[in-house]
């Protein structure tokens, strides 16, 4: 593609999605949407991150998977 | 003044609600518009201004005073939207009445038909997020290329490749429609 094919393109590309008004700012307040996020956050418990349900099942695998070993085959195959 | 914007700075980094809220306050506005022209979708952008700003006040730690806020909340705001636009890649939300609401008027072309235009929005929407984001800035917003590469953390010759690969990309998909650029 030559410098010319760029330039038609990139006009091409300019017709077809012009750029966004820029004064375009949001239609609402999202300060009390930033709070309820954090919040939401602070309430789950986590564990690097991770929900407590998240580290429950994994300790769970590894305990099926310490007991029966013969079930690991059968969960990999299934995963 | 220098000093009550440095201390603003450094009680959000200590994790100061009032602090942040300052900071939402300032600088809100150019998150969102930032986030407008790469998302191209009102609705998703102020979920996205929400979510960048939270992002933001999780990695405060991370956070140095001295490079300064904006620029910081750019690259955070522009991986949120890097997120999204990589999750509806296959839903394709670049429709053109979205784009209508939010586009500034240009003139157009009378030798690009409205079809022409409308195949080029849905193909440069199939195109790799990656080189989408970076053709959407350069391109389309005409923004420089080291503010391009700023918020996108790459060099300004990592950008002019993206732009090229979007291009050569988009110029395929047409082509493959029947549509010779």
């Amino acid at each position: 593609m030559n410098e010319l094919d760029r330039e038609r393109m990139k006009k091409l590309l300019r017709q077809s999605l012009p750029p966004v008004k820029s004064d375009a700012g949001p239609e609402r307040d999202l300060w009390p949407d930033v709070l309820r996020r954090m919040d939401a956050r602070d309430a789950t418990p986590t564990l690097s991150g991770w929900a407590w349900f998240d580290g429950a099942l994994l300790a769970g695998l590894v305990a099926l998977a310490v007991l029966f070993p013969a079930s690991v085959p059968l969960f990999l195959y299934y995963l | 003044m220098q000093n009550g914007a440095s201390d603003v700075l450094n009680q959000f980094r200590q994790g100061d609600v009032d602090a942040f809220e300052a900071l939402f306050r300032r600088h809100q506005r150019a998150v969102h518009g930032w986030i407008l022209r790469i998302v191209r979708n009102p609705a998703a952008a102020e979920e996205l201004t929400v979510e960048s700003f939270w992002r933001i006040h999780r990695a405060r730690d991370r956070f140095d005073p001295s490079r300064g806020f904006e620029g910081w909340a750019r690259r955070i705001a522009t991986r949120a939207a890097l997120d999204w636009l990589r999750t509806k890649r296959t839903a394709n939300e670049l429709s053109m009445e979205e784009c209508g609401e939010v586009a500034a008027p240009v003139k157009a072309d009378p030798a690009v038909t409205a079809e022409i235009r409308r195949k080029t929005a849905l193909a440069f929407g199939r195109l790799p997020p990656k080189l989408r984001i970076a053709a959407t800035l350069a391109v389309v917003e005409e923004l420089p290329h080291r503010e391009v590469a700023e918020a996108l953390e790459i060099s300004v010759a990592a950008v002019k490749l993206r732009v090229f690969r979007a291009l050569r990309l988009l110029r395929k998909d047409l082509e493959e429609q029947g549509i010779t650029p």
